[in-house]
């Protein structure tokens, strides 16, 4: 019995994501074929990707609202470097993702060294980059990319897709950094106390630069999925994905007070939600039902947290 | 007639018992002390009596009126308080509205300031204390801030007042002022259950102690009909020969830490030298400038001038790291604010500061970091089943060792304790001690930063007192005697 109730506890998240999956497998006829199984895991990877940069962000005790905005900004700048400036793609990519690291740069700079509520930076900056997407836009939509490009939201290596290829490849890379590099044990040691860290000689400030630099870069490579994958730059591509982010990581369990967390929990919050999303779409739930839904469930998940923070302390 | 009685609580965590089957009886008016070591239960049985914690089984007897478990509510409604460690106060309201918090006299909607303040002053009164209850709590010294959580209680019609370690952040004048309160509290009929580590005031104020070890209640005892040693025999179940280990003469003619001038941070113009092998010791009230001198020391205050010699060579630590890095290690004051890392394992823990030297590009060499936490579990008996156990796990003094252990694997030549013992058990406190010693015998030199005099004198070669950010005066181990002590920390 205790084995049981212990197994539930390491495990809930998945027997949550299985128990998901049997509801819609019965309710809806189109949920448990191949076809739409691969369908939910590349419309994952996106979550995924930019998953693993917020789930650093969260453990460091912070938040970064800005990846949605740098999803989209990314989409408009890469599109716009293939299109408009004739650019070679891969020099687009490159230029791009550097660009978005350098927004998570500027975010953890002013958060480590003005000391202002990451809260305020990240949404001011959430601003600021989706006006600049709209100044180089001007609104609408960019097209007709390099055909090379598209490989990378459309291809397949085998019968994969190469969207789920990456995510599992950054996935596989946040959990090698949390678990096995010692910047990755800092996070874990800033969120849960600065103050000790600090005076047990870490360098607090490089590890936000650090941090805030990972979830601007992983946004990036999110969006150039995107972007590869809608074959078009708008607008509109990053819209409120920083709140389906959020509710990945806090689903998978990452504390947002800091210092708690594993990637192997976040993999399961990425498709609890991925399978809602798309069940909720073959059972004809209407987009503003989705909203509340969506909303419901991140409110759930952050009650989970905090209850289970007051238990332990 | 007993206002109190605990009958066969119980109360288990996973993996451990906190209370096994304590029944303990409060009578009506006495001081009764609660003494054991760290982890013995102390906490989880006050927080049984004020509704923070629910036992698995027995009976809370207050006043007749069993219950099974009680709320914070329900323990306030029959005439509990409790006077934490730390305050619940509101530091930007006045002394009268602090005491009267969500409770507030009032007519209608409008609060009545004017009854609240007289009604503060009244309680004052009663106990002879000066404090103006219009005055914001935030203008008030650590003493003086405990004296209103006590009205707050009284005013709460407090029966039964359980003070957890209230001298600890007191002057001694502040505690003299404490112990004269309690006494007229007992005079009152009020029952005040209280828990310290301090022998002397225990003696000087309770009238039973209780014993607990290990979660169970070894005795009551009267306390006139006990004595120091007995107690501790009690509490430790093996006696201590001496609190005190003797160490071998070591203190070379070397020079290890040479300070010149050494100013900012609040300090002034300090200049002293620890030989190598040394312990020279910091003594002074709170607020004079020892923890703020081993900051600037360590890195993590910003010194405006004067020069640090290590070695001979001049060091400029900038932050921690450089400071690590040259050699000098702080086990800092405030063990949960500025040491633990809580949800970290004791392995993660101990290695904090060393992580960087024992990784290869960028990879943890997990091997060598286990290597490292299992060798200082042993050498310094840190108390776990594994060093995988998150360090929230531990007891206090085990968490202290951990700490410590964070602090030895960096390899320092000079270890800075800043109130190593504070709210430890006395065996781990004589640990640290021997700690100590072996690292001076070892050819390393220790600052020694402690508010207990009977420490301070006890551990260290040679002691520098500090006064309002200046050295006040500075004593051989032969000339160690309190009163001098006293008379240049409260110099002005």
């Amino acid at each position: 019995m205790v084995k049981a109730v212990d197994f539930a506890k390491q495990n809930g998240l998945y027997m949550v994501l299985f128990a998901l999956a049997g509801f819609f497998s019965f309710a809806t006829e189109n949920f448990l074929v191949s076809h739409n199984l691969m369908n939910v895991a590349r419309q994952v990877s996106m979550l995924g990707i930019a998953a693993v940069g917020f789930a650093f962000v969260l453990l460091l005790g912070g938040i970064d609202l800005s990846v949605g905005s740098v999803i989209t900004l990314v989409n408009v700048v890469c599109g716009w470097f293939m299109v408009n400036a004739g650019l070679n793609p891969v020099l687009a990519i490159f230029i791009t993702l550097a660009m978005a690291t350098m927004i998570g740069f500027a975010n953890g700079w002013i958060i480590a060294n003005i000391q202002m509520p990451p809260l305020i930076v990240t949404l001011a900056m959430m601003i600021i980059i989706e006006g600049v997407a709209f100044l180089i836009s001007k609104g609408l939509p960019i097209y007709g990319f390099p055909e090379s490009f598209a490989v990378i939201g459309q291809g397949y290596l085998g019968p994969i897709p190469i969207p789920v290829v990456i995510m599992i490849a950054v996935l596989a890379l946040g959990a090698f950094i949390l678990n096995k590099t010692f910047f990755g044990r800092y996070f874990y040691a800033v969120g849960g106390n600065e103050e000790a860290a600090k005076l047990s000689g870490i360098k607090v400030k490089n590890v936000k630069y650090l941090v805030y630099s990972l979830s601007g870069f992983f946004a990036g490579v999110a969006g150039i999925v995107i972007l590869s994958r809608t074959n078009s730059a708008t607008v509109t591509a990053g819209k409120m994905l920083e709140l389906e982010i959020l509710t990945a990581c806090v689903l998978g369990g990452i504390s947002v007070t800091g210092g708690v967390g594993r990637i192997s929990n976040v993999i399961a919050g990425v498709l609890i939600l991925g399978v809602l999303s798309n069940g909720m779409v073959l059972m004809n739930v209407t987009e503003f039902t989705q909203m509340v839904i969506k909303g419901s469930v991140l409110l759930l998940a952050v009650a989970f947290d905090c209850l289970q923070h007051r238990k332990t302390s | 007639m007993n206002i109190l009685e605990l009958k066969n609580i119980t109360k288990k965590y996973p993996g451990v018992i906190a209370l096994n089957d304590v029944s303990i009886e409060f009578v009506e008016g006495e001081a009764h002390a609660l003494v054991g070591e760290n982890g013995a239960g102390k906490s989880t049985l006050i927080k049984s009596c004020t509704g923070a914690v629910k036992p698995n089984s027995g009976r809370i007897v207050i006043e007749g009126k069993a219950f099974k478990s009680l709320t914070p509510q329900l323990s306030e409604a029959h005439g509990i308080g409790v006077i934490y460690q730390e305050f619940n106060l509101v530091g930007e309201l006045s002394v009268a509205e602090n005491i009267f918090l969500g409770r507030a006299i009032r007519k209608g909607l409008i609060i009545n300031k004017k009854a609240m303040v007289r009604e503060a002053a009244a309680i004052f009164e009663q106990f002879n204390i000066e404090i103006d209850p219009n005055e914001l709590v935030n203008n008030l010294t650590v003493g003086y801030q405990q004296l209103v959580e006590i009205a707050k209680a009284l005013s709460q019609k407090a029966r039964i007042l359980i003070m957890d370690e209230p001298s600890a952040p007191l002057t001694s004048a502040e505690a003299a002022r404490l112990y004269e309160v309690v006494e007229k509290l007992k005079a009152q009929g009020v029952t005040v259950i209280y828990i310290s580590h301090r022998m002397e005031e225990i003696f000087l104020l309770t009238d039973r102690i209780t014993v607990l070890r290990d979660g169970q209640k070894i005795k009551t005892v009267k306390t006139s009909e006990t004595n120091m040693d007995d107690l501790v025999k009690l509490m430790v179940g093996r006696e201590l020969k001496e609190t005190y280990p003797a160490r071998k003469a070591c203190i070379s003619d070397e020079v290890l830490l040479d300070v010149e001038n050494l100013s900012g941070n609040g300090v002034n113009n300090i200049s002293f030298q620890i030989k190598k092998g040394e312990v020279l010791g910091f003594a002074g009230l709170i607020g004079a400038g020892r923890t703020e001198t081993a900051e600037l020391l360590f890195g993590a205050a910003k010194k405006t001038g004067g020069t640090v010699r290590l070695k001979g060579e001049e060091v400029s630590p900038k932050t921690p790291r450089d400071a690590i890095e040259s050699g000098i290690a702080l086990v800092p004051e405030d063990r949960k604010g500025k040491g633990v890392l809580l949800d970290m394992t004791i392995r993660s823990n101990t290695s904090m500061a060393v992580l960087e030297r024992i990784s290869k590009y960028f990879k943890v060499d997990l091997k060598e970091e286990k290597r490292l936490a299992e060798e200082y579990k042993q050498s310094i008996r840190i108390k776990t089943p594994s060093i995988e156990q998150k360090i929230k796990n531990l007891s206090g003094g085990n968490q202290q060792k951990v700490i410590v252990a964070r602090w030895l694997a960096s390899e320092p030549e000079l270890v800075i304790f800043d109130e190593p013992t504070r709210g430890i058990d006395v065996g781990a406190k004589s640990e640290i001690y021997t700690l100590v010693n072996s690292l001076v015998e070892d050819g390393k030199s220790v600052l020694i930063i402690s508010s207990e005099m009977e420490e301070v004198m006890g551990i260290s070669d040679r002691i520098v007192v500090l006064c309002d950010g200046k050295i006040s005066g500075s004593l051989e181990r032969k000339d160690f005697n309190q009163e001098t002590i006293m008379n240049f920390a409260s110099q002005k």
